[in-house]
């Protein structure tokens, strides 16, 4: 038997308008733990769809324990032995945990129909075996993150597989979670499992693994022992060049108090309470970061503050004035700036040009008035190409490209390009810089930064604890709809907030 | 009471709502929207009128009213292979192809009637389904039937269960082998079929030939009671009946004497208005499969 | 991907709007020949009647008779107002199957200022004025219906489509002179003035389509509330959190469209076709096919100008076709495989990302 559980051998793979996978060659020793990683954009995830059977490559072959396969679909992926912990899970909602690790493979009785209890049994035994904690009976809309994670690792166990690739397993966890996924790899391995590690997360690829291979831009750069290795060398192996972790940043100015928020209570869509009195204060000129795990309530807070979601109690002054009950337009004339999570759901019209997304918010006002009080939209263009010019943005056709078109960090750049022209002082931004490359990123921290010196001021939720600790003068942990801490630049360390975004509304400290 | 006299009318008038509904019910929760099913249901049945007044001038006798059926079901079904192809592997705009297939039925069923009978209507037979001792039809039968069996298979059977999956998360479902697109047509063929067989079911009941009106907009109602039935089968059942006897209320009403004075118009308007009143009401939360009108992209996750 | 100069003809017309709306118009008129042949009648009878309702005939004296010329653009006008009535909403992201019920409603509202009120000069005015508010009502319900408790406009327009058929017999049964097939005649000052040619229907209805098809274009393009209109049908979301109005653009386009279509009605009740009023059994359809003519004519103005034509060709020829034979209801079946194949357009898009694939994956290669 070959020392090798998997080898992808020059491994080339295209999509319309780009090479993801260039050449690329991963060899991972039998039962070992391997860090695949790269930022954003390296081809990390559609090199692991493809040993998945989700994609096949255009060139390259694969072997798996030394024979030479064919994956064709992840069906025969589930023959040969391997299985994916999906990052977005592939749980449907109003399954049970069951039903779900059963699809496809179901027990059923001498009539070819469903055994559902036999099935329950089997998914209890699993769980045993593993330490995998988990209640059969329980729907998945009703179970927690961290479970429905164990619910898909149980999927690949039923399946008998001896490859488990996890993809970025942690963003959705956690740090209480994260270190039990860990002992959960751990076990895994002692079992003769191997496992392959897609992240970006240096801290858990030192925690885990035993090897890491890095890819950068679609290439295979290299790999290394990890034990041998540090997280600076890991981190400039990934983006390849020193990476400079921290941002040039000027010393804080706080003005006068500009945003108000006191005892707020949010219900999200469903009427399920997100928000629970919540109260925050935001001066001119500061960065206040939220930070927390997804889903405690960042997002409905936002849209509170937008206006998107209704207030249920509390109130919300913006400069003294009572913006609580205001439509999203007045809050927009107010000089409430909103940047958001979701940039092509809420952010951009991909359809429309440049020009016409950069007027969304002030298209009505007199100055793009034409003859006879029509709309003269070559006025929209000398603001979009202005925008252009000063934000570096790169387009094919200047101010009339469709904003669809446009790659992931121009588009944030067009957004915030924006907000900016309309001057706001409060400007909302969530997860500026997700799945941006690092020039974009740069540029766009550097401009938030820009506008806190300006007199503007910033909330910032972000889920990755190294931007906030970077770009924050203030920062504030939420838990479950409350704000749990909140503390000045340099009183309080990484792992201290980490264990606040995990605590449950304990020790509550406003800012005042 | 005069009521229970008039519960064989009523429940024959609910049949092919229902039939169409449990239809149109299989094919939501595979994920696709299927508008079609009132065209569909127009040429099951024109079909089944043709043949079933050609069988028995040609002296073939009752049986031929189950192949009649049979054939209709079979039309229907062959129509909607149109929409399945659009909707999952051309991933058309589902509303669009839908009228288009309602737009043709209307026309290529009247086409067939003129070419056949040089007329724009079908011609009557002389003896439809009658009822048996209990007063009631064969198509109250067919639709309970249709009832039970839809909710075995989908809940019951490994069938049902890939194809529930496909339309909540159809990612899901492929990530564990499950043919998606395989499903999907299966969810859009038994809709058709089951169309084309209720659309059978009202032209051998409730009147003696084929004609542009004979549907009325009853697929759509099906449609709504699907929505408004939360796409479960006996929530779907109960929409049915209630929009089925509001249809019905038309029929029996001059056998109530404080009823017949009412305009009949105003028992026409009934169905549509409370069919429109039960959409607002449900408008809040959202019990649609999750998948349900979006097509699905193999590689997106 | 620069690829542009490398696209081959195949390719262009892919890319092109106009083109796929040509040729899908070809395509229908293709499978609807076939169909002719394989029920064994003459093809050329059926392309006999379409042409001589674009071009008119020959008088038997000598002369041309423009009579069919006229009939055809008579049609033409409530084609293009239903295409317009489909093409609005369609543009703010919602689907107007109601524009059969919307037309019902303004037919029967001129059909009451008509008659229940004595005839005065220029009444007709009036008439076509309510006809477009009731319209606009009719529409604007769905439309509020739809922004506010977001119940589909597809199952809605539908059930209003039906109300308004039942609803019109309740309220026409209450005029004058009223039978069970129709009512008194139309008084003179309602009927609109012929136009050009005077043999046939065709009016002076006609400016008022051309104000509908100019304030349409105007509309969209040059006014806020066609940006936000088109904002809204594009990405609702980020309509509403960049604080547009989506309700203000579904509803008014909603009662805009139901405008449209009610004026279609009143112009065909007061054309000349209907010397007496009329108390409807059905639907005329002109809503319906309506929904064809905007998706041919790709919702914009001079589309559903064209497209409403091309529709009103069709219709004309309907009695020519019944007097050589031919079934009317062939080109129902033609408009509908036009609905269906427009609905695939979608599918070009596909054939087009698998044709840029694949050049991607030789470039790639060669590459290496």
């Amino acid at each position: 038997m070959s020392e090798y559980a998997i080898e992808m051998l020059g491994i080339t793979k295209t999509f319309p308008g780009i090479i993801a996978n260039d050449n690329v060659t991963l060899q991972v020793k039998n039962n070992e733990v391997h860090a695949l990683l790269g930022e954003n954009g390296a081809g990390k995830s559609t090199l692991m769809s493809i040993l998945f059977g989700a994609y096949s490559p255009d060139a390259g072959k694969i072997k798996i324990f030394g024979n030479e396969v064919n994956i064709k679909n992840p069906t025969v992926a589930t023959t040969l032995g391997i299985g994916m912990v999906h990052q977005h899970f592939k749980l449907v909602h109003n399954y049970t945990v069951t039903e779900n690790i059963v699809l496809g493979r179901e027990p059923r009785n001498r009539f070819g129909m469903l055994n559902l209890s036999i099935a329950e049994k089997k998914v209890q035994a699993l769980s045993d075996a593993y330490g995998l904690k988990v209640d059969p009976k329980a729907k998945i809309d009703d179970i927690t993150v961290g479970q429905q994670q164990r619910v898909e690792i149980l999927k690949t166990l039923y399946s008998n597989s001896q490859i488990i690739i996890f993809d970025e397993p942690t963003a959705v966890l956690t740090p209480q979670e994260v270190d039990e996924l860990m002992e959960i790899i751990r076990k895994l391995k002692a079992e003769g499992k191997t496992i392959v590690l897609i992240t970006h997360k240096l801290k858990e690829i030192k925690a885990v693994s035993d090897q890491c291979s890095v890819l950068r831009r679609g290439k295979y750069i290299g790999t290394v022992q990890v034990a041998d290795v540090s997280e600076e060398d890991l981190a400039s192996m990934m983006v390849g060049r020193a990476v400079k972790f921290k941002t040039q940043k000027n010393p804080v100015h706080l003005g006068k108090k500009v945003l108000d928020l006191q005892h707020l209570s949010i219900l999200d869509q469903n009427g399920n309470p997100k928000i629970k009195d919540l109260s925050l204060e935001l001066r001119a000129g500061e960065i206040l970061g939220i930070a927390g795990v997804d889903g405690n309530g960042q997002s409905e807070l936002l849209m509170g503050l937008c206006g998107l979601l209704p207030v249920q109690e509390g109130t919300i002054s913006l400069n003294g004035v009572d913006i609580t009950h205001m439509t999203v337009l007045q809050r927009i004339e107010k000089g409430l700036g909103y940047v958001p999570e979701d940039r092509q759901k809420y952010g951009l019209i991909k359809e429309f040009s440049l020009s016409e997304n950069a007027v969304l918010k002030d298209f009505y006002k007199p100055q793009y008035n034409g003859k006879f009080h029509t709309l003269d939209q070559s006025k929209f263009k000398d603001i979009a190409t202005e925008e252009i010019k000063e934000f570096d943005i790169r387009t094919a056709l200047g101010a009339d490209t469709q904003a669809g078109s446009l790659s992931g960090g121009n588009q944030q750049k067009a957004i915030i390009a924006r907000e900016v022209s309309l001057n706001p002082h409060v400007l909302l931004v969530a997860q500026p810089t997700r799945g941006l490359d690092v020039g974009a990123i740069e540029f766009i921290r550097n401009r938030l930064l820009q506008e806190r010196d300006k007199g503007t001021a910033i909330i910032l939720v972000s889920f990755e604890l190294d931007e906030i600790m970077n770009l924050c003068d203030t920062i504030a942990t939420i838990s479950n709809g409350q704000i749990v801490g909140v503390f000045k630049e340099g009183e309080v360390s990484e792992e201290q907030i980490g264990l606040m975004m995990a605590s449950s509304g304990k020790g509550e400290n406003d800012a005042k | 009471m005069n009521i229970i006299h008039q519960i064989p009318t009523i429940l024959m008038i609910i049949a092919p709502i229902l039939i169409t509904a449990i239809g149109g019910m299989f094919t939501e929760r595979s994920g696709v929207v299927n508008i079609a099913l009132e065209g569909l249901m127009g040429l099951g049945a024109c079909t089944t009128a043709c043949c079933y007044t050609l069988m028995e001038g040609a002296g073939y006798g009752r049986y031929s009213l189950v192949i009649a059926l049979l054939f209709g079901a079979f039309i229907g079904c062959l129509f909607s292979v149109i929409h399945a192809t659009a909707a999952i592997d051309l991933k058309a705009d589902q509303t669009i192809s839908g009228t288009g297939i309602n737009l043709l039925a209307d026309g290529l069923t009247i086409f067939i009637a003129q070419i056949l009978f040089h007329s724009d209507r079908t011609r009557e037979y002389k003896l439809g389904m009658l009822p048996d001792k209990l007063g009631l039809y064969p198509t109250v039968y067919i639709s309970l039937m249709v009832v039970i069996i839809g909710w075995y298979v989908l809940f019951k059977t490994p069938f049902g269960m890939h194809l529930r999956a496909c339309g909540e998360h159809p990612a899901a479902a492929d990530s564990v082998g499950i043919n998606v697109r395989k499903m999907r047509y299966a969810g859009v063929l038994i809709s058709g079929a089951l169309a084309g067989l209720s659309g059978g079911c009202i032209v051998l009941t409730q009147t003696i030939q084929y004609t542009s009106g004979t549907i009325g907009g009853r697929g759509f109602i099906a449609l709504a009671a699907v929505s408004f039935g939360r796409w479960t089968p006996l929530g779907v059942t109960g929409a049915a009946i209630l929009f089925g006897g509001m249809q019905a209320m038309g029929v029996i009403a001059t056998s109530f004497p404080f009823l017949s004075h009412i305009q009949s118009e105003y028992f026409n308007i009934l169905p549509y208005a409370v069919t429109l009143i039960a959409l607002i009401l449900t408008s809040g939360r959202d019990y649609a499969p999750q998948a349900n009108g979006i097509p699905y992209e193999k590689g997106a996750s | 991907m620069q690829n542009e100069n490398n696209d081959s003809f195949v390719d262009r017309i892919l890319e092109s709007e106009v083109m796929t709306s040509i040729l899908v118009v070809i395509l229908g008129f293709l499978c609807g020949t076939l169909i002719i042949i394989a029920v064994g009648k003459n093809p050329s009878d059926m392309f006999g009647s379409i042409f001589d309702s674009m071009i008119g005939i020959p008088k038997r004296k000598g002369g041309w008779n423009y009579r069919y010329i006229g009939e055809t653009l008579a049609y033409s006008m409530p084609f293009i107002l239903c295409g317009l009535s489909m093409g609005l909403p369609a543009r703010v992201g919602l689907f107007n199957i109601g524009a059969e019920g919307q037309y019902i409603m303004g037919m029967t509202a001129a059909q009451s200022v008509a008659l229940w009120m004595s005839p005065f000069g220029g009444q007709w005015i009036l008439c076509l004025l309510v006809a477009v508010l009731a319209g606009a009502i009719w529409g604007g319900i769905v439309g509020v219906l739809k922004a506010k408790y977001n119940v589909s406009e597809v199952v809605a327009t539908i059930m209003m489509n039906y109300i308004a058929l039942y609803g019109s017999r309740l309220i026409c049964f209450t005029q004058p002179g009223a039978t069970t097939y129709n009512t008194a005649a139309l008084p003179q000052t309602v009927l609109l003035d012929k136009f050009l040619i005077k043999t046939s229907n065709f009016n002076i209805g006609v400016f008022f389509v051309l104000i509908a098809v100019l304030s349409y274009w105007f509309v969209m393009n040059k006014t806020r509330l066609g940006y936000m209109m088109r904002a809204t049908g594009y990405n609702k979301n980020t309509a509403k959190c960049c604080g547009i109005s989506t309700i203000k653009s579904i509803t008014t386009s909603m009662a805009m469209a139901g405008a449209f279509a009610g004026l279609a009605g009143a112009l065909v009740l007061l054309g000349g076709a209907f010397p007496i009023g009329r108390i409807i059994t059905g639907m005329d359809n002109y809503g319906f096919m309506g929904i064809a003519v905007s998706l041919v004519g790709n919702n914009t103005a001079i589309g559903n100008l064209l497209a409403g034509l091309l529709f009103g060709v069709l219709k004309q020829s309907q009695s020519l076709m019944q007097g050589r034979n031919i079934p009317k209801e062939i080109t129902y079946i033609i408009q509908g495989l036009i609905v269906i194949f427009i609905s695939l357009r979608s599918g070009l898009v596909l054939y087009k990302q698998y044709r840029n694939k694949k050049k991607l994956k030789k470039e790639v290669l060669a590459n290496k």
